[in-house]
């Protein structure tokens, strides 16, 4: 049977200290993180304007987990829908209309329908927006082109095997321009 | 020259992206209309759709300290124009998930041009229907009895199997989950703003707005699934929504409402008029705001091709309704569609038939497809036709079993106040997100973009 894994629900890290490149094409990102991968820096990060194709891959990180949270989701709101609407009407409040059944199902199926869909939903976008870390109104950002038209390979400290200046020259060597590196003190 | 675009070449198919644009220059194009000084067309526009929104809610106040006496609703006709306009308006919005969610999941690379705009109209266009739902039960200030909830009246439930309560779940949940849709999507590009603004005010309102994205691998990871799954979740819901819109009136025992055909022909009827509507706001915007770069012809092609499609669905619904009526051998529902065509509201029917069934027709030709005043005014035409259907289905009650019940319903000129207020609070609504937000999804455009294709190569 498969089960959700861990890694699958990979978060997004706070950009505090640690080395920044930057790339111009979609392709330059893709082979910079298969090299940094194949370094073994775990905990890096790529900066995409826009979702770049075969980046997953490219970085080792594992399809997202989020399906898991909306199909637990939406079988909670399934039975909310189911219980709520039993216990309402033949239980708590029974009210005979028409002559029928106090437990009459068949009408219930619309809500049942969709609290299910808003349970899924609504929780899924909140599980995404905790592991992407948002909102918060006061982070860092690299460079303002990466959310236009760049491409961005960030190295934390945290990153094992981190050293600096091998990693400023890794990223260098990749063909990034602009290598950075960040420092709390550097910071506005 | 990657393959993806040899193979496009090849096969003559056209660019979603004309004008050889270069990432930035997307950026740059779509941004611009948030970031420059508004024209004097929009103000004048904005102005005008403004006034008749804030005339339209001191009418509503009015009509709520008189009462519903000032409208022309009598014992068979209970609803008048307030349900019209909810099954007209929350038609319209069905086309905006259609679009982000149905070819979504379709794969449609045409749908980023167009999706984020009319997914805006979407959110705009259902809470304009709420508002009518709202409006029609007289005590609005009441309308929070339609949920549920623990109260001091004893152990009070709203009455689950009542389609209006189906429809407060219904219509709630849809613009819910529309809402969030759109709002995931458009972090990315108010990202994107945030970064490009330069005066302190827009940099702050943008920061907030933004919620902090950065555009990280992982988070992007995460956004397109949750894309996915919400584009998965959307379009049951999307059709599920109309089908309930369908049952207010298809669980009664009315003759001509009493039909098995409502849900597919309502939700037929709602892709229809929501593509009429993203066509006359897609014209509007691709002029104004000079995109013609990214809603391209193929774009309002393949919309005029989707609205002459359900045109025809629609009309096969029409004549299936006359048909099951006459083999069903029941003299009311007979009597209801005689009366529908021949009756004292014939002239509605007969301008929806011509509004929605014929004018879509001019789509079969290339040439008029391509034609841009006869989209336009195609569109127009349609949307004026759907507004007559639910006006033709609605006024079924005025004849129903018993002719010592009959009575005609004659709209005052607070009807038509109300149904020219939405359209002021819809358009009111659009244009000042049209100012504050990019009406094209930056950061999905570029992912259809020719030269980007190759990249996983």
């Amino acid at each position: 049977m498969y089960l959700p894994k861990l890694e699958q629900f990979h978060k997004y890290k706070e950009m505090d200290e640690g080395v920044f490149g930057i790339f111009e094409t979609p392709e330059a990102i893709i082979h910079a993180a298969e090299k940094t991968k194949e370094k073994d820096y775990i905990g890096f990060d790529c900066i995409l304007p826009y979702p770049v194709h075969g980046i997953d891959e490219a970085m080792g990180t594992p399809r997202s987990g989020l399906p898991w949270i909306t199909f637990v989701a939406g079988i909670f709101g399934c039975a909310i829908g189911i219980l709520f609407q039993y216990l309402t009407h033949a239980y708590d409040w029974p009210l005979n209309i028409s002559g029928k059944s106090l437990n009459a199902w068949f009408a219930y199926v619309p809500i049942i329908f969709e609290l299910t869909v808003f349970s899924a939903g609504i929780y899924t976008v909140a599980a995404l927006c905790f592991l992407s870390g948002i909102p918060k109104a006061t982070r860092r950002i690299l460079h303002p082109d990466l959310t236009s038209h760049r491409f961005a390979l960030w190295i934390p400290k945290s990153a094992k095997g981190y050293n600096e200046s091998e990693v400023v020259s890794f990223v260098k060597s990749l063909g990034g321009s602009e290598v950075t590196v960040v420092k709390p003190e550097n910071q506005k | 020259m990657s393959l993806a675009q040899a193979v496009r070449d090849k096969l003559d198919i056209p660019d979603l992206v004309t004008g050889g644009k270069s990432l930035k220059d997307v950026t740059v194009d779509i941004a611009k209309p948030n970031e420059d000084f508004p024209t004097k067309l929009w103000w004048n526009t904005f102005l005008l759709v403004l006034t008749i929104t804030l005339i339209d809610v001191a009418i509503i106040g009015y009509l709520f300290y008189e009462g519903l006496y000032l409208l022309g609703i009598n014992n068979p006709v209970g609803w008048g124009f307030f349900v019209v306009n909810f099954v007209f308006w929350i038609g319209i919005g069905h086309a905006g998930t259609l679009i982000s969610a149905v070819l979504f999941l379709f794969r449609q690379g045409w749908r980023t041009g167009i999706n984020r705009a009319a997914e805006a109209m979407t959110i705009f266009a259902v809470l304009v229907a709420a508002s009518n739902l709202i409006l029609h039960v007289g005590r609005p200030w009441l309308g929070y009895w339609l949920f549920p909830y623990p109260n001091e009246r004893g152990p009070l439930w709203v009455n689950f199997r009542s389609p209006l309560i189906w429809d407060t779940f219904a219509v709630s949940t849809y613009l819910s989950i529309s809402m969030v849709f759109w709002y995931l999507g458009l972090i990315p590009d108010l990202a994107t703003l945030r970064d490009r603004a330069t005066e302190t005010w827009r940099k702050n309102l943008y920061n907030v707005l933004a919620f902090g994205w950065v555009g990280s691998a992982r988070s992007w990871s995460h956004l397109e699934i949750v894309s996915m799954i919400l584009a998965a979740l959307s379009t049951p819901l999307v059709l599920s929504v109309h089908t309930i819109v369908s049952f207010d009136f298809a669980v009664s025992i009315l003759p001509g409402w009493h039909t098995t055909i409502f849900p597919p022909y309502f939700v037929a009827g709602a892709i229809f008029s929501g593509f009429a509507m993203v066509v006359t706001l897609m014209v509007i915007a691709r002029e104004v705001f000079n995109l013609k770069n990214y809603i391209t012809m193929k774009h309002l092609d393949n919309m005029n091709k989707i609205m002459m499609v359900t045109g025809l669905i629609v009309g096969l619904a029409y004549g299936t309704e006359f048909f099951i009526a006459w083999y069903s051998g029941n003299e009311y529902e007979v009597f209801a569609f005689w009366n529908r065509a021949f009756g004292p509201y014939g002239w509605a029917y007969f301008i929806m038939i011509s509004c929605n069934v014929l004018s879509p027709q001019v789509f079969w030709f290339r040439k008029l497809r391509y034609n841009i005043p006869v989209m336009f005014i195609a569109s127009l035409v349609v949307n004026v036709g759907m507004w007559f259907e639910r006006f033709v289905i609605m006024m079924t009650l005025n004849r129903d079993f018993l002719p010592s019940s009959w009575a005609m319903y004659t709209p005052t000129l607070f009807d038509y106040a109300m149904l020219i207020g939405t359209f002021g609070i819809f358009f009111t609504l659009f244009l000042l997100w049209c100012r504050i937000m990019p009406v094209i999804a930056i950061a999905e455009v570029k992912t259809v973009m020719p030269q980007k294709e190759g990249a996983h190569h």
